[in-house]
């Protein structure tokens, strides 16, 4: 059994080799539609900024909590339908 | 039993992010793939609320979550902000939408790894402290950073790099400051190092992205849209969030691949784009070259020159973007080739704001994919393209990408347009690109200037060609 520390240090190991396999070779039409959808992606620190302002104990602690919340709820939401609206029109070409 | 449970839909969600990627690559599944991961995001938010993790671990909360209400209060304004601005802006200023998008995200989790850390005070393990110094850096330095490329993108402030004397030893200033504070946090905690530590990594955001010239701040957003995932996956070690880590890796990781591919489509040496703000020097602008005599002509003029050519290679570029004219060229297109005329659209991998940008909007025009020639492919036919029309482009047709080693886009791959028997360029001024460069084409005996909006140019010379 590995250590807490040492499993996720071997996570994030592998998944920089699984980020760097995925995404090697993609042609420059879609170069922006990628980034905003990766951009999209790590708006999951939603989920950290719910658990941090679960933890608050003190104003400061959930004042600031809840700014990361409303933040990352912008990153995600809008993030995704962003990407959504660029690539609806890549779809319009293909017809 | 819930415990597990509660990790194998995180996996999921992870797997989610992954596919994600992995349908964003290709044309075909980009789509999806967007869905796919925003499904992924959707449920590892729910998930949260309806299950707790182990106590003895870090991310373990109460269930229901203390301050619930506040909670959903802050996802609602989140949301209310986020949706209408995703959904409303235009196709023009998608670029700097999605550098605000990633700034917030940068920004969100510095300030969750600066709670956690404030919570958890003198307990904090060495390890916990560094990542959250790492988070709240470049966390920081994204969200300023992301700022200054918004204001740029939005033309709120000026789009040349802005150097100014001492720059250089400023940010080196700035960049050991960094150092010390984040020694002064690990060594002996507390609030006041912390603060000082982000204040710090603000201003360097924004030294860092200040010295960028306009056609590189798309490699920059895509740069620090790979901090923010690390940011991110720092936070999750904070955290001991496992999905966490693993999204913000996969994107730290594919930003930055996506970053250099980007940087390898400009013909930008990622290190100069980079570190500019390490070598750029305050650069003489010349002057007195604007009492050259240009040629301009009027939309018949051009109708009458489209109407003899046999072969028209169209050059789109932002300019086209503003004016909203993708369906006039379109119609354009169409009139030309109904006269039996070979009509191809020439693109450059960055013409617009951002990579990709023309297909997007030529999409949205429903102009056959088959017409759309990427650089590679077009520049041998401009020496048998009787006309090269320029649409709102200058920085990708600038021939002083090639001859004048020393200017911002130097090294750049540009449309070769100047090898056309005549060059059109619609404009709106004899203002330059976004670069800020002079383009010595437009003063080119064989150039032909359509001063004006691009709608409106197109619109009237679509008209004459139809008269003749």
């Amino acid at each position: 059994m590995m250590s807490n520390g040492m499993a996720l240090l071997a996570i994030f190991t592998l998944s920089i080799f699984v980020g760097f396999e995925v995404v090697s070779k993609v042609s420059s039409t879609l170069h922006t539609p990628l980034m905003s959808g990766a951009n999209a992606i790590h708006g999951v620190i939603l989920v950290g900024a719910i658990v941090v302002a679960d933890h608050s104990s003190n104003n400061l602690e959930l004042t600031l909590a809840l700014v990361a919340i409303v933040l990352a709820t912008i990153n995600m939401v809008g993030g995704f339908v962003v990407t959504d609206r660029m690539l609806e029109m890549f779809k319009a070409k293909k017809k | 039993m819930s415990r597990n449970l509660y990790d194998l839909i995180g996996l999921a969600a992870a797997v989610c992010f992954i596919l994600a990627l992995k349908g964003l690559s290709h044309p075909k599944t980009a789509r999806r793939g967007n869905l796919i991961g925003a499904f992924g995001a959707t449920v590892a938010t729910l998930l949260v609320f309806f299950f707790t993790g182990n106590p003895s671990e870090k991310n373990w909360h109460s269930l229901p979550l203390n301050h619930l209400p506040l909670i959903l209060g802050a996802v609602a304004i989140g949301l209310i902000i986020g949706v209408p601005a995703a959904r409303k802006v235009q196709m023009t200023q998608m670029p700097q939408l999605v550098a605000l998008f990633n700034g917030v995200g940068g920004g969100a989790a510095a300030l969750v790894a600066i709670v956690e850390y404030l919570k958890l005070g003198s307990e904090a393990t060495t390890a916990e402290v560094i990542a959250t110094v790492f988070t709240v850096i470049v966390g920081s330095v994204s969200f300023s950073g992301s700022c200054i490329t918004f204001a740029k993108l939005q033309e709120l402030m000026t789009t040349r790099p802005v150097v100014f004397p001492g720059g250089r030893f400023l940010i080196a200033a700035n960049l050991a400051g960094i150092f010390v504070a984040a020694g002064w946090v690990v060594n002996s905690g507390g609030n006041t190092p912390l603060a000082v530590l982000g204040g710090l990594s603000l201003l360097f955001g924004i030294l860092f992205v200040l010295p960028v010239g306009g056609a590189d701040v798309p490699i920059v957003i895509s740069l620090l849209n790979a901090f923010t995932g690390l940011t991110v996956a720092a936070s999750g070690y904070v955290l001991q969030t496992t999905l966490l880590i693993v999204a913000g890796t996969l994107v730290g990781a594919s930003g930055t691949i996506l970053t250099r591919l980007m940087a390898d489509a400009m013909g930008r040496s990622l290190f100069k784009t980079l570190f500019g703000a390490f070598t750029a020097k305050p650069q003489a602008i010349s002057a007195g070259q604007e009492t050259r005599s240009v040629k301009s002509g009027s939309p018949e003029d051009v109708a009458i020159l489209l109407n003899y050519a046999r072969r028209v290679v169209i050059v789109p570029g932002f300019g086209l973007a503003v004016a909203q004219a993708q369906h006039t060229v379109r119609e354009l297109a169409d009139v030309l080739a109904a006269k039996g005329i070979d009509v191809a659209y020439g693109i450059h991998a960055v013409a617009g704001r951002m990579p990709g940008h023309m297909n997007v909007l030529l999409a949205e025009a429903n102009v056959p994919y088959e017409q759309l020639v990427e650089m590679e492919e077009v520049n041998p036919t401009f020496a048998q393209t009787d006309v090269a029309l320029v649409i709102g482009a200058n920085d990708v047709v600038n021939p002083a990408a090639k001859n004048s080693p020393g200017c911002p886009i130097y090294g750049m791959p540009i449309l070769e347009v100047a090898d056309a028997a005549n060059v059109v360029f619609l404009k709106r001024s004899m203002r330059p690109g976004f670069a800020g460069i002079e383009n010595e084409l437009l003063y080119d005996p064989k150039t032909t200037l359509l001063f004006g909006d691009a709608k409106d140019t197109l619109t009237k010379v679509v008209s004459a060609l139809k008269n003749l």
